[in-house]
């Protein structure tokens, strides 16, 4: 097996059973922290000396956790509380819950009288008109609430050097992973769905600093193998998540390569790195006003289809593949607009609707050899 | 005139002043004015001192469901590509802006949108939509939802900064000035409004309570859209004055007598008002308690106090807080149980619900009961789930009636 192979085999066991990699930094006295989706600001876990553990629910059926949301919410959520509810996520010693949907806002209070004390929640509050000063100043104070929890919580001060070496660690991942995104999608015929999935997912379960050291050495690798000779389509991914290995087995199946992603958990939060300030939570907040193109930042000109668009011209991709997490609110409403978008500029767009609890991606199967047949008549 | 008008009963004025505010929006359209589209708990005193006219597309979402058009609206919407899982105000808004016409409730087109998220993300999804569809500004006040039982400071000043900035923004979209005289005076005759509203449904305390509890659906709409204006504020002083009125006499109108009250937990169902009214009226069931009552009154004595007070509506809440008003509620109005009703349209009020009613029920150690429906579309609502769990609950309040009886008599 060559270098690359293992290295994505690596990234592949860990992005598949993250309770191991959990357990064991959480067996070497690190505290763990769990950190659900959306944007927080998981660096300030990170310079208290703790490991953010990024909690976006599990492929699995989930019934414990319908004693608290009813079956229209997403399973994102559902499985996330469900894990908390089964007690496999004892390892935490907290867990960060924004409020960035609806379904998240009663999040925190199913937390606490579900899975109780023993993983206390920090809330998370962020501005959505972020860009105004006002909105950063507001950003900055709930960063430093959640510092000051923290360093309760850790047991000691932070000092800014210790958030600014933090930022650094965040930013170099970022970059390295935004730069492994781009290799995946010029090399198709080494990294597969699945595996581009597990490098970026993989992320969520390490120390940042070892995770950038694998990612540049993938990148590294892949930047030295010759030129990609693929043949088959390639496709934007946007959505939420992109991390069924069923579907993604399907995408491999009919050699599709995702060229790019515009994914809430993948690569939206890595284009966007920390502004300078002299206070670090200054920049924090400020990083916050420049993340465009996820349906839970307020986005007032719809810059997601904007920024899909260059993303499909910039990749030379066949068109984009939506993959929609079931009953999620802020993904149904930006489908129309940015459809229509889509539409305009003439790409291709294909919307599967995915779910943490679906075992069968069957129909998904048929509609994406549909979509792939459709996009290699209009290439021939 | 003026005479007439006090004669007339104070739910028929605040009809007509419904009917009026709505024909003003018109008019002013058709005088050349820009007209806004509002989100129904967006600071209201902005507009209204300002002059400039709003209206309320979820009060037409309302209308328009329970005069029987949310089922067809919703589904033009979801022809649009909009999920069926998505709020049906939302949907019958964005069917209406692609018709332009819908023969249940019309409202005049928009120049702007004003859109607060304190009750709901959704309401900024739908307005961002709205902004690029109709191709009109949109002013976000953005109120973070709470995560303790206060609004601190850091929430009043962000909130303040937007509420200043979209007074400057709408001086510049309307060329209207601000005059904060008037905003002073806005402020107090809203004050007053809520005060006269409070006074009203707190009479539902009263036993009997002098009204049905379902009058409060009606009467709510001027609550939001015109609370700001000293004929809503008279109108709400009236309303009080006649529940004062029946409830020293002992008199109620609610038809027949009131053998059990409930607290009624969630939006209505507008496609199905009369029946969640009859299967609980015939019952001889009176809605006693619902948080209607403080989501329409504002209380503050200041600016600042007021950032915080839109911060503390429900929904806006954190859980802590909403579960203390419902419990509030149904103590002080004495309640025999609760209906729940689980509302498919609507994720952040359903989000909770479930460990909302087991606590209420701990806190209380009254009967309660959940159902399924949606605030619009009529195909999320089954009558018979309703009158299950209907009869489930009058049946538990009727034994407990029986067992405190027997106990008094010992």
């Amino acid at each position: 097996m060559s270098e690359l192979q293992e290295l994505l085999r690596t990234c592949r066991e860990i992005a598949s059973h993250p309770g191991k990699a959990c357990r064991r930094a959480a067996a070497a006295g690190r505290k763990l922290v769990g950190v659900m989706p959306y944007f927080c600001p998981e660096e300030l876990v990170y310079a208290a000396g703790m490991l953010p553990v990024g909690l976006w629910g599990a492929d699995m059926q989930a019934s414990l956790s319908r004693r608290y949301y009813p079956s229209f919410i997403c399973s994102l959520l559902h499985t996330a509380l469900e894990l908390g509810l089964r007690g496999e996520l004892d390892m935490l010693s907290a867990v960060m819950i924004p409020n960035s949907c609806d379904s998240l806002k009663g999040m925190a209070a199913n937390w606490k009288y579900g899975v109780g004390d023993r993983i206390p929640v920090v809330s998370v509050s962020y501005a959505q008109n972020r860009r105004i000063p006002a909105g950063e100043e507001f950003t900055l104070s709930q960063w430093r609430k959640i510092l000051r929890q923290l360093e309760e919580l850790g047991g000691e001060a932070v000092s800014p050097e210790a958030v600014r070496a933090a930022v650094a660690v965040y930013d170099r991942n970022r970059s390295a992973l935004l730069r492994f995104t781009e290799l995946a999608g010029q090399h198709p015929e080494l990294v597969t769905p699945g595996d581009r999935c597990a490098v970026l997912k993989a992320g969520y379960f390490m120390d940042r600093a070892e995770h950038s050291a694998l990612a540049e050495r993938i990148n590294a690798l892949l930047e030295s193998a010759p030129a990609s000779c693929w043949e088959g389509l390639r496709l934007v991914t946007t959505g939420i998540l992109a991390d069924a290995p069923a579907l993604l087995d399907i995408l491999e199946e009919n050699r599709i390569a995702v060229a790019a992603d515009q994914v809430a958990c993948e690569s939206v939060p890595l284009r966007y790195l920390t502004p300078e300030t002299e206070d670090p939570l200054l920049g924090m907040a400020r990083r916050l006003g420049t993340v465009e193109g996820c349906s839970v930042l307020y986005d007032p000109g719809k810059q997601r289809g904007r920024q899909l668009i260059e993303l499909v011209r910039d990749s030379g991709a066949d068109g984009v593949l939506w993959l929609m997490t079931k009953f999620c609110d802020p993904e149904e409403y930006d489908y129309v607009p940015v459809k229509r978008m889509l539409d305009e500029a003439g790409i291709p767009l294909l919307c599967v609707e995915t779910d943490r609890q679906t075992a069968n991606y069957e129909q998904a199967r048929s509609a994406v050899e549909a979509f792939a047949e459709i996009l290699r008549e209009t290439k021939n | 005139m003026a005479e007439t008008a006090e004669r007339l009963p104070a739910k028929t004025v605040l009809r007509q002043l419904q009917d009026r505010i709505a024909q003003d929006a018109w008019d002013a359209k058709n005088r050349g004015e820009k007209v806004g589209w509002c989100a129904s708990n967006f600071p209201q005193e902005i507009t209204t001192a300002m002059g400039i006219p709003v209206v309320y597309p979820e009060n037409m979402g309302a209308a328009v469901g329970a005069k029987g058009g949310g089922r067809r609206m919703c589904e033009h919407a979801e022809g649009l590509g909009y999920s069926g899982d998505l709020c049906s105000y939302s949907r019958i808004n964005f069917a209406y802006a692609d018709l332009r016409s819908c023969p249940e409730q019309e409202i005049p087109f928009p120049d702007f949108l004003l859109c607060c998220n304190n009750i709901c993300s959704c309401m900024m999804k739908w307005y961002e939509n709205l902004a690029l569809e109709l191709d009109i500004p949109l002013i976000l006040i953005d109120i973070p939802h709470l995560d303790a039982m206060e609004c601190d400071g850091d929430r009043v000043k962000y909130i303040r900064a937007q509420f200043d900035d979209c007074i400057r923004q709408l001086e510049e979209l309307t060329g209207k000035k601000m005059d904060y005289g008037e905003l002073r005076r806005v402020m107090e005759v809203s004050q007053r409004s809520s005060r006269a509203w409070l006074r009203a449904v707190g009479y539902m305390s009263r036993t009997p309570s002098p009204f049905s509890g379902f009058d409060i659906f009606n009467n709510m709409a001027v609550a939001c859209v015109g609370r700001g204006t000293v004929e809503a504020a008279e109108a709400f002083e009236a309303l009080a004055d006649e529940y004062e009125a029946l409830a020293q006499e002992g008199k109620s109108s609610f038809k027949g007598e009131e053998k059990y009250r409930i607290l009624f937990e969630g939006i209505a169902c507008w496609a199905n008002l009369r029946f969640t009214y009859k299967a609980l009226q015939s019952r001889g069931i009176n809605l006693t308690a619902s948080v209607y009552g403080p989501a329409f009154s504002f209380l503050y004595g200041s600016l600042d106090e007021l950032m915080a007070a839109y911060a503390l509506v429900p929904n806006s809440n954190c859980f802590e807080r909403e579960l203390e008003l419902r419990v509030t509620q149904a103590l002080d109005n004495r309640v025999d149980g609760a209906v729940f009703h689980v509302n498919r349209s609507c994720k952040r009020w359903s989000s909770n619900i479930y460990e909302l009613e087991r606590q209420f029920r701990a806190k209380t150690g009254l009967p309660t009961v959940t159902f399924d429906g949606d605030q619009s579309d009529p195909r999320c609502f089954s009558e018979a789930q309703y009158e299950t769990r209907v009869e489930a609950l009058t049946e538990i309040m009727e034994e407990n009636k029986a067992r405190k009886g027997a106990a008094d008599r010992v």
